[in-house]
């Protein structure tokens, strides 16, 4: 750990890795409680695998690839958005096809673009080491979108994933809500996706989350314990990584994985001996 | 219709029908409620009562028949609507505390973004009162009890500030001793709202509305007199034992 922390004050690269994982924090902390609250870490996750078809496109046609997950995870969002609010059932067919057709795409366009080994690899796994500096501000810019939208909606959004049919009736727009927040959820997965890549971004939406809503008691307070899980679970994770010099990305999902099992037994452990309570 | 100077009935219903499909569920329902008046409306289940509160509430759409509320259409009139679902919505897991939960009724009211103001939370701290909950306040809506959940739900329906109060089997699922609760603060709530409620439970709610529509596919009965055995016969449509209850009597001494 102590050769972490030398190397953090001697390597540019490693400054940038940890302050990458901070920003993708901030998106995991923002929208990875709704992720919970509104059951749609599936839907999450096949937004998450369509992405790999913009940038394999992105790659394919010399664009930059994260404009391209940019676009995929948006459209992608909206589509499968479209398909539940139509038809209400097929939800779930329509998101595992998306999910599959996405990654088809993007292999098949990675495919016939040269030099495409190592472009794959840090697309799916993430390679939160070699961020450069263009993509922190990239990142920088999503948070504040992110910070921006929910900061002026959130007691819509908390509505809507509350109580559909009540904010229906109270004259909120749902459907538009919905959208919204699927397409800030798209935003969010790109957003992580430098970090630990699009098969494990899922891991990191959700896992914070849901271990936060095992302390807290509501919303805005599930975003702030998540945002700091977050911050503490990137950085532990780089900093576990680097003397074996283990791939980071799964190095930050396991220990995501391993602090979900132990916060959910002994929140599980404290709830079935509640402490004696002042009211009747 | 409407007299100069006379508001529009609460709620106008006039020759509505309304199918799923196939399976007609309403046929041919007309009905005037007033401003002021505490409707209640009985029927057997799938009789059609909650699909004519969804009409109303505009979730759903008439295949013939006009519907008014609060002299405009369903869809328009929904804000000035207090609605009390049978079954809530949520899932009572959810990570929210009782102040958020009757917070959400301010919707509606004008649209503004970022936090809730000092004004609607000191509405929602006195829609609680309103309802005798104030205490609960803090609470997480997961750790209610039936009856304080339908307090809260009451407290939520009211705190829009709504002209007409709807509320579908508000006492489904609790026992009776705050079945006689709820129906007193509805009795109060009556001096200032049109109050509409359906209920199964036709003895119980003749001590407190002023008025019974009965529904079974379409309106059975729809009168002022008290109801005697043969109109529960023709809205039940077989011979139903009657018993005698004696909810008025646990209403008063919970009173007392």
């Amino acid at each position: 750990m102590t050769e972490f922390f030398t190397a953090l004050t001697e390597q540019a690269f490693l400054r940038q890795a940890l302050l990458a994982g901070l920003l993708a924090s901030i998106g995991c902390g923002l929208i990875g409680p709704f992720v919970v609250v509104k059951r749609i870490a599936f839907l999450a996750g096949g937004i998450a695998h369509s992405v790999l078809g913009g940038m394999g496109a992105a790659l394919y046609f010399g664009f930059d690839p994260l404009l391209g997950a940019l676009a995929a995870a948006v459209v992608s969002a909206l589509l499968i958005g479209w398909v539940r609010l139509t038809w209400h059932t097929g939800e779930d067919t329509a998101i595992g096809a998306l999910w599959a057709i996405g990654m088809a795409v993007g292999i098949l366009f990675i495919s016939r673009t040269p030099g495409y080994t190592t472009d794959l690899m840090s697309f799916l796994f993430g390679n939160i080491l070699l961020v450069p500096t263009r993509e922190l501000w990239f990142m920088a810019a999503l948070d504040l979108l992110l910070l921006l939208v929910v900061g002026l909606g959130y007691r819509h959004f908390i509505a809507v994933a509350f109580d559909e049919d009540f904010a229906r009736l109270r004259g909120l727009p749902v459907a538009a809500l919905y959208l919204l927040l699927l397409v800030l959820v798209a935003l969010t997965v790109v957003l992580m996706i430098q970090v630990v890549g699009l098969i494990l971004v899922i891991a990191l939406l959700t896992l914070p989350a849901a271990m936060a809503g095992q302390w807290t008691h509501s919303i805005t307070s599930m975003m702030l314990l998540a945002t700091v899980l977050g911050a503490a679970l990137t950085s532990g994770g780089l900093a576990l990584s680097y003397t074996p010099d283990l791939p980071p990305g799964p190095t930050i999902i396991l220990l995501a994985g391993a602090l979900y099992l132990v916060s959910a037994v002994v929140s599980a452990a404290l709830r079935r001996t509640p402490p004696p309570r002042a009211e009747g | 219709m409407t007299a100069a100077g006379t508001a529009p009935p609460a709620i106008s219903l006039t020759g509505v029908h309304f199918a799923y499909g196939e399976v007609p569920v309403l046929q041919d329902v007309s009905l005037d409620v007033a401003r002021g008046e505490f409707l209640g409306i009985v029927g057997p289940n799938a009789g059609g009562k909650s699909t004519l509160l969804k009409l109303i509430l505009g979730l759903l759409k008439p295949s013939a028949g006009g519907i008014r509320v609060l002299g405009e259409p369903p869809r328009r009139a929904r804000r000035r609507i207090g609605y009390v679902p049978q079954y809530p919505g949520f899932a009572r897991d959810f990570p929210i505390g009782v102040e958020d939960v009757v917070l959400m009724g301010r919707f509606g009211l004008g649209w503004r973004l970022g936090p809730w103001t000092k004004a609607d939370r000191s509405a929602a701290a006195a829609a609680l009162d309103e309802v005798e909950a104030l205490d609960l306040r803090a609470r997480q809506i997961g750790t209610l009890s039936g009856g304080q959940l339908q307090r809260v739900l009451l407290a939520r329906a009211l705190v829009g500030e709504p002209q007409l109060l709807i509320l579908d089997e508000p006492t489904a699922n609790i026992d009776q001793r705050l079945e006689g609760e709820i129906f007193e603060l509805l009795a109060q709530l009556n001096r200032r709202l049109t109050i509409v409620v359906v209920s199964h439970d036709i003895a119980f709610i003749s001590a407190y509305v002023s008025r019974v529509a009965c529904l079974n596919r379409t309106l059975v009965c729809h009168t002022t007199d008290s109801i005697d055995g043969q109109i529960i016969q023709d809205l039940y449509g077989e011979h139903v034992r009657q018993i005698q209850h004696d909810h008025e009597h646990t209403a008063r001494a919970s009173r007392a």
